[in-house]
């Protein structure tokens, strides 16, 4: 059963980052809608590591970047060195080229750098040297950024904050929880004994059955109205573009897969809307409102249709 | 929602419907407030394309001054119908020039559908009609794009037409059970009726002329068996026998309920459709029967109780062969030889001098057609402007004229030679229109006529248009006059498709005005006899409408939710279990969705939980999975929302 499968990620995956089962939730729920990720938050409280853990239990070909200021777009996604043996150029793959890239501390490079990994994002292929060479299927990138730090750090723009389907931030783990990582095992050692969690054609099973969980044209409608208030509705100054639409759709399947249902149900929207139109609102006033307190405000003016 | 500017497309239909409602209002718009309407029409549309802002208010509001002050230099004032509408048509034009808001835009709308009213102040036509429909249409269209999404304009048309569509059977309601009123509505006495043209109870030369113009329809005859032959149709108006020198006037003429003279002869029964005239003279054709009801007057006229000032029909019966005025009274002789010393002495010297020859009345009558002919007179639309003694130069200088001048130098003559005759004024032929069968007579068959007394013979009707022009009585207006150059339009011969177009529309319109137009008090009250009700007075009419509008309108709603299915019900189930819930101290936020509800009661109440979360989870399955609402699962639903009794 696909859902089963689905839960067994998610506990595989809490077993290590402990008493963050929300943020996991939706972090899997991001991957299995096909959607890049961007985890939000201050050091050390995980973000990395639950790139890491995802990348093992998915069973996915993993690789690191680390953004910097001094990062040019071929280190990115690859240079031609001059083969002598060959007598011509030949093309060396960067770290793009895997099935999960974390780019940790995305902000840090320059926007030309940054630039560069956002358009294999959205085309999900590489242009180089004249010629195109496509990323692997599938793909994904998770991105980190801290936002507390302001000085050398380049933000995302809007145009490119909109390619991730969601933008979560980790928080500080409950007292229990930080109790038992304490307690606990390093982290690092098992990680670095953790299995892959699927099968070979598992991943492309979840995938396909996500697509077909069901939406309802009443539960259509009530996406509709989400939408429509964001655009039109008084508190918001950007309202949410159609692709956020499909996001919140593809993300809402994802948690209502993941809770064991065949349809979407509008807890589901509701579940995942902060994470997906969090990044792509912003207050009318200009209040200095929280993502999260955005997405409740455009929660709670919208009455379920029926 | 915020209140910003307005679309470009909203404008785009706010100012389609001020023109559309507008343009029908342009005829009888003073034409320099028609040109400032157009004016600023365009200039709005030219903002709306994004070329300029809209005006300051200080504009605006000399541009206000300037349409107030015209409307008091055209009509004085600003009360009645016509300043009303025209100051109206600039208020509405002014309006769109400073809006820029979806609550100016309702204003607009507003004005928009008032104009629309208005037209009906001046015309009630089908195509008056139509076009009120097409600008309602467009006014609804705004409506819905001034609140919805941009859209196609085909499709916006199409939602405002199905909306209309809608409306239809409380239009019918209204129309058959409205408590009739005879004469117009609305507007001020003074304006009511004063836009009808016609004959009128004088005659200068030249009056006939003008009236020759016009193609409007005076009235149509239906007969019901053979139509009289084209030399017999002279439709008789008002007398006229008073002579000042220069015009004509009626004379004393008293009334009776039955006609003075015996009916004999053929007879030709027909129904006439009379449009408002505004006077109380019927245009009956020589010379109509007993009918009750009607005046007949001493010189033959029938006439109306109530000046007509809608349109009428009366059934009537023509004997054209009837002697009439076989025994007039001396007085009346007398009064029909009367000329005024010394106006056109050459004609009076004329007939003095036919007296002289002749032997007896009727001889001066051959005597004087025979001169006449022998002048050779031309029959002309526009003649020459004669001087004083309109006669004298028409007889002798110019020797051209319309049939006011040869009745007026006819009647002038036998009045100087001693013979009693008078100036008959009415319609002469008429068309038939082959799609109906009716004969249709425009403004344009006016004609003037002469008629002598002959001793034992009474009144004789004499044409003297017809001893030069004969053609003019057997084949209409178009046949009189050597070329068509002069003629209207419509009066040409050689555009046939055009006048089987006229025919058809007219046809139509006939239709129209006997069964739209012509639903008075008497047909409303028939039709309701028919329908069992007799002798409704007007209370209970209105009891009756109220009661159809309420019908029409609970068939208009059950029409309207006859799509309420499975879905509904169970939307109804639910919202029935949330209102237990509320009533219990638990309501529902409208946001939340039915599995969180469920959560929150069952930690505030844990007593509710397990029936709570079976009844939500139960519903958000059916609402939206994939099976689809099934009949069993929806009635055991409701049966446990109907024994759900939480306190």
């Amino acid at each position: 059963m696909p859902h089963q499968i689905a839960n067994r990620l998610a506990e595989a995956t809490c077993r290590i980052i402990l008493g963050k089962e929300h943020a996991v939730r939706l972090a899997l729920a991001c991957v299995l809608a096909r959607g890049h990720l961007l985890i939000e938050d201050i050091p050390g409280v995980g973000k990395t590591t639950l790139a890491h853990v995802l990348a093992r239990v998915l069973g996915l070909q993993f690789q690191r970047i680390q953004f910097t200021s001094d990062m040019l777009p071929a280190d990115i996604v690859g240079v031609s060195i001059f083969d002598q043996r060959e007598g011509a150029f030949r093309f060396h793959p960067g770290p793009v080229f895997s099935q999960l890239v974390l780019a940790d501390e995305i902000n840090r490079a320059t926007p030309k750098a940054q630039s560069a990994l956002l358009e294999a994002m959205e085309e999900r292929q590489i242009s180089a040297e004249g010629r195109t060479w496509p990323l692997p299927e599938p793909f994904f990138v998770i991105a980190t950024q801290n936002p507390a730090e302001q000085i050398g750090t380049f933000p995302l723009p809007e145009s490119q904050l909109d390619r991730f389907l969601m933008r979560i931030s980790m928080g500080y783990p409950d007292p229990v929880a930080e109790r038992a990582l304490l307690a606990g095992e390093d982290r690092r050692e098992m990680l670095a004994r953790l299995q892959p969690e699927l099968q070979a054609d598992e991943l492309a099973g979840l995938f396909a059955a996500v697509r077909q969980v069901h939406a309802a044209p009443r539960l259509l409608d009530y996406v509709q109205a989400l939408l429509a208030h964001s655009r039109q509705g008084p508190g918001f100054a950007i309202g949410l573009s159609p692709r956020a639409g499909l996001a919140m759709l593809a993300a809402a399947r994802a948690w209502a897969l993941l809770a064991g249902r065949d349809h979407v149900q509008p807890e589901d929207v509701q579940a995942v809307l902060p994470a997906v139109a969090g990044h792509r609102l912003r207050a009318a006033d200009d209040a200095p409102l929280l993502p999260d307190q955005l997405a409740r405000r455009l929660i709670e003016a919208v009455p379920l249709p029926g | 929602m915020t209140e910003t500017g307005l679309r470009p497309d909203q404008a785009g239909w706010l100012i389609a419907s001020a023109a559309i409602s507008l343009a029908p209002h342009v005829e009888h718009l003073p034409p320099a407030l028609a040109a400032i309407c157009a004016l600023l029409l365009a200039w709005r549309g030219a903002i709306a394309a994004g070329k300029g802002r809209l005006p300051h208010r200080f504009v605006l509001l000399s541009l206000g001054t300037l349409v107030v002050g015209l409307v008091l230099l055209e009509y004085r004032h600003l009360f009645g119908k016509d300043p009303g509408i025209t100051f109206l048509a600039g208020l509405l034009s002014l309006k769109l020039l400073e809006t820029d808001s979806r609550r100016d835009g309702r204003v607009v709308l507003l004005l928009c559908f008032f104009m629309q009213t208005g037209q009906f102040l001046y015309q009630q036509g089908m195509l008056i009609a139509a076009l009120a429909l097409l600008g309602t249409t467009t006014a609804i269209g705004s409506l819905l794009a001034l609140e919805g999404p941009p859209l196609a304009p085909k499709v916006r048309l199409a939602s405002a037409a199905r909306l209309a569509l809608q409306g239809v059977p409380l239009m019918l309601v209204l129309f058959v059970l409205f408590p009739r009123v005879q004469g117009p509505l609305w507007g001020l006495p003074a304006d009511a009726y004063n836009r009808v043209s016609g004959l009128s109870d004088n005659m200068t030369p030249g009056d006939v002329a003008r009236l020759s113009e016009s193609s409007e329809i005076a009235f149509r005859a239906a007969f019901t068996g053979e139509l009289p032959p084209p030399s017999e149709r002279y439709w008789r108006g008002p007398v006229l026998n008073l002579f000042d020198g220069h015009s004509w006037r009626a004379g004393r003429n008293d009334m009776a309920s039955r006609p003075s003279y015996a009916a004999q002869g053929v007879a030709y029964p027909y129904t006439l459709t009379l449009e408002a005239h505004n006077q109380r003279w019927l245009l009956a054709l020589d010379f109509p029967g007993d009918a009750p009801g009607l005046r007949y007057g001493t010189d033959f006229q029938l006439m109306s109780a109530e000046p007509v000032r809608s349109r009428i029909r009366l059934s009537l019966v023509s004997y054209p062969h009837t002697p009439v005025g076989l025994n007039a009274t001396p007085r009346e002789l007398r009064e029909a030889l009367a000329l005024p010393a010394g106006s056109n002495p050459r004609t009076q010297a004329l007939g003095v001098r036919i007296r002289q020859e002749a032997r007896d009345a009727g001889d001066i009558l051959q005597r004087v057609i025979a001169d006449f002919r022998r002048r050779s007179l031309s029959y002309t639309l526009d003649p020459q402007p004669l001087g004083r003694d309109d006669a004298d130069n028409f007889l002798f200088d110019t020797k051209e004229g319309f049939c006011e001048h040869f009745a007026s130098a006819f009647v002038i003559t036998m009045r100087a030679a001693g013979v009693p005759a008078r100036v008959v004024t009415g319609y002469q032929g008429g068309e038939l229109n082959p799609v109906d069968g009716t004969l249709v007579i425009r403004q344009s068959d006016a004609h003037a006529w002469a008629e002598v007394w002959l001793a034992g013979q009474g009144w004789k009707r004499i044409d003297p248009t017809a001893a030069s022009a004969p053609r003019r009585i057997d084949g209409g207006l178009a046949a009189a006059l050597p070329d068509d150059g002069h003629l209207p339009l419509l009066a040409r011969s050689d555009l046939a498709w055009l006048r089987t177009l006229r025919n058809q529309l007219d046809a139509l319109d006939n239709r129209w005005n006997q069964w739209v137009l012509g639903y008075n008090p008497a047909r409303q009250k028939a039709l309701l006899s028919g329908m069992g009700i007799a002798d409704a007075d007007w209370q209970t009419i209105t009891a009756l409408m109220a009661g159809a509008c309420a019908v029409a309108m609970a068939l208009l709603t059950a029409w309207a939710l006859r799509r309420r299915t499975a879905a509904d019900a169970l939307d109804r189930n639910w919202s029935t279990f949330c209102k237990r819930l509320s009533s219990a101290g638990l309501p529902r936020a409208a946001w939340e969705s039915p599995q969180d509800y469920a959560q929150r009661i069952s930690t505030l109440r844990p007593d509710l939980a397990d029936t709570v979360n079976r009844i939500a989870t139960e519903y958000a399955r059916l609402r939206y999975g994939p099976a689809g609402i099934a009949p069993a699962a929806l009635q055991r639903l409701k049966h446990a929302i109907k024994h759900f009794h939480p306190r």
